[in-house]
């Protein structure tokens, strides 16, 4: 217990701790800030001036529309051809129809709590999840590289005992974290919401489901700064994380996606690692495939593939374990100089 | 007396792809009395900071026993570490904490009162500037630190791995007031140093290493009295004679190296002997004293590694003992 209110305190005392946690709340402050000036309540007032105008432009395109009919009428009894300009019949089966100016296409930007917050969590989840990332592999990585880990390993001999520490110290600082920004996070936008938008249509079902992408949300950034510590005290450097990190993007986003489009994987996709993140923000994404469309036979229905939030959380599942296991493995195993 | 700290057989072999093996411990033994300041002396790469870190737990030795106050390492080091201070080879600290953070997480970690920090600040002479950061210290306080940690536990077993580089020369005198006081009030160190007149002036008792093996070991009186036995000086009235005294000698089977103003000898049993050789030849001795050897010539010799005029030794290059054991059988 005492070592895990040292490594919490040693944590907390650490300038890139400090540091990061400022450009956190500085970052999310700032888009809650900017977001909420591009929100506009929508009043009466606005509403009429809206339809107003949607109304406006809809007897304006019947004016030139008209107009257009005319001049071709003009040209077509003085024998010129008018089908190339005009269109068969000179146009007159386009007349503009009202339902083709919606007032709501005039309208502001209003921000709807219900339909777009769960958007603004995986934005929160993804700034957190890159915090604890940084934090957790410089954490433990900047230990191991200025023998701060041989130090404390001459006072506290069991290894295991102390990485393992170490890692609870580090997730329950990004669990506190999480959960205090996240309130804070969900307050500022309800109350964006309540001032500059809408919270219709907020029943307890919808809360809950909020809730449920908040819990994956907290459980990914955990799952990123667990992955970080574990890189970092594999490689004993804070930059083999951020070096790792890098090397399974590129191969990920960029490597494999090049690989399955020469190799013509049918949903290659599914074979990056973004497509696993958005799924398990989204709760499932839909993979395309446009080969098999026969565009000459009209509208196309793609072959379609599912990954499902499930699986998302098995592939990161087996990465957490993975990286983790061997983190300590290694801890176990290696001499320390 | 009881052995506080005891290697046998340790073994530690480095391995590598490219470079092969490497064998850093290769049967090495140790013993260290309760109570003693107990010097542990080698070259270059003989194999200390190897020994130490296998003894901290740090690295995994290949074979070999050993034991700390009686408790067999590395199985029983979680019970032991509580009374074991230790700094290996100039230790690096968190550079961006300051003096006073870097023992207080420490001693919370050991569970230790907060007022020991300052106590051994105090000690050490980082009073003043335990509040700046690890990172604009100069070398003699960053070591003075690592001292500092060493001492936080209030060890029984206190192993100092080069503890005086980087000391001043005050700092030096203090860390030895420092060691005789810890061992008078029953603490005892171990100490790894190069600089032997240090280690003369303050050890008990030595281990010499050499290429992963003990090469000898024991009080450092009987240590030095085995390679100082028989050395005897020998002045005569007339400066002249030298040579012929040197003749008489060397018939006489004594081994002689001349001096332009004295003779040294060696292997000499009773130093009568010889007065009483060279007043038979007429020749009269004015100076007949027993040399006393320091801990630097005998470490030199011992380990093979004394300079050579017009020769660079290389590190690895000093003095190999046979897998038996020890030359001679002095101390314990
Ligand atoms: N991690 C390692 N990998 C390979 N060889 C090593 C390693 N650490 C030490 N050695 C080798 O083991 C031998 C003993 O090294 P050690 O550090 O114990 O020497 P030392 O007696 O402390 O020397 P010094 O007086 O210079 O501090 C050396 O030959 C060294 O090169
Ligand atoms: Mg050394």
């Amino acid at each position: 217990m005492s070592l895990f209110v040292t490594e919490l305190r040693r944590l907390g005392k650490r300038r890139v701790t400090r540091l990061m946690l400022v450009l956190l709340v500085v970052g999310l402050a700032t888009v809650a800030t900017a977001f909420s000036f591009s929100s506009e309540k929508l009043s009466p007032a606005t509403v009429a001036a809206a339809e107003a105008k949607a109304n406006n432009n809809y007897q304006n395109s019947v004016k030139e529309w008209q107009r257009s009919v005319s001049e071709c009428e003009a040209a077509a009894a003085r024998g010129d051809n008018t089908e190339e300009r005009y269109g068969p019949n000179c146009g007159k089966d386009y007349q503009p129809q009202p339902d083709m100016f919606e007032a709501n296409w005039y309208l502001p930007y209003q921000f709807d709590f219900r339909a777009e917050f769960p958007m603004f969590i995986a934005v929160f989840a993804a700034s957190v999840a890159l915090f604890g990332f940084i934090v957790g592999a410089s954490f433990v990585g900047a230990e191991w590289n200025t023998g701060g880990m041989m130090n404390l390993l001459l006072w506290r001999p069991k290894r295991l005992t102390v990485l393992g520490t170490k890692l609870a110290a580090l997730l329950t600082t990004v669990l506190g974290l999480t959960v205090v920004l996240g309130a804070l996070w969900t307050a500022a936008f309800w109350l964006i919401a309540s001032q500059r938008g809408s919270t219709a249509k907020m029943t307890a079902g919808v809360w809950r489901s909020i809730g449920l992408d908040g819990l994956r949300a907290l459980a990914m950034t955990l799952l990123v700064a667990a992955i970080g510590f574990a890189l970092a005290s594999l490689g004993r450097h804070t930059a083999m994380a951020l070096g790792a990190a890098v090397g399974i993007f590129a191969v990920s986003e960029i490597g494999i996606r090049i690989a399955v489009a020469v190799l013509g994987v049918q949903f290659g996709d599914r074979y990056v690692l973004s497509t696993y993140a958005q799924s398990w923000f989204l709760k499932q994404a839909e993979l395309f495939d446009y080969h098999t469309c026969q565009f000459s036979q009209g509208a196309c229905e793609p072959a379609t593939y599912m990954v499902t939030w499930q699986q998302s959380a098995v592939v990161f599942g087996v990465a957490l374990v993975g990286a983790v296991a061997a983190a300590f493995w290694t801890m176990r195993r290696r001499d320390i100089s | 007396m009881s052995a506080v700290l005891e290697i046998e057989g340790l073994r530690k072999t480095y391995r590598s792809r490219k470079r092969g093996v490497r064998r850093a411990l290769d049967g090495f033994d140790m013993r260290v009395e309760a109570g003693q300041v107990h010097g542990f002396l080698g070259p270059n790469g003989s194999g200390k900071t190897t020994t130490l870190r296998t003894l901290l737990g740090l690295i995994r030795p290949n074979s070999g026993r050993m034991a700390i106050l009686g408790q067999e390492l590395p199985h029983a080091l979680p019970a032991v570490a509580g009374q074991v201070g230790a700094i290996v080879e100039s230790p690096q600290f968190f550079p961006h904490f300051s003096a006073r953070d870097t023992l207080g997480l420490l001693a919370q970690a050991g569970e230790l009162p907060k007022q020991r920090v300052d106590e051994v600040l105090e000690l050490v002479g980082l009073r003043d500037r335990a509040g700046e950061r690890v990172k604009t210290y100069s070398l003699g306080m960053k070591q003075r630190l690592a001292v500092a940690s060493a001492l936080l536990k209030n060890p029984k077993l206190l192993i100092l791995d080069e503890p005086a580089n980087g000391l001043d020369p005050g700092g030096i005198r203090e860390m030895r007031g420092l060691m005789r006081e810890l061992s008078e009030n029953g603490m005892t160190v171990v100490l790894s140093s190069h600089i032997l007149g240090e280690i003369q002036l303050i050890c008990d008792s030595v281990t010499i290493i050499s290429l992963g093996r003990r090469v000898a070991f024991g009080p450092v009186e009987q240590v030095l009295a085995a390679h100082s036995q028989g050395s005897v000086r020998v002045r005569l009235e007339a400066v002249g004679d030298l040579p012929q005294a040197a003749d008489a000698l060397t018939r006489a089977g004594v081994r002689v190296t001349t001096e332009p103003d004295h003779l040294l000898l060696s292997g000499v049993d009773k130093p009568a002997t010889v007065s009483r050789l060279l007043a038979e030849q007429g020749l009269y001795v004015s100076e007949l004293t027993p040399v006393a050897v320091d801990l630097e010539s005998v470490f030199l010799e011992l380990t093979a590694t004394a300079p050579v005029p017009g020769q660079h030794r290389q590190v690895d290059q000093s003095a190999k003992v046979d897998q038996a054991g020890t030359t001679g059988g002095w101390g314990a």
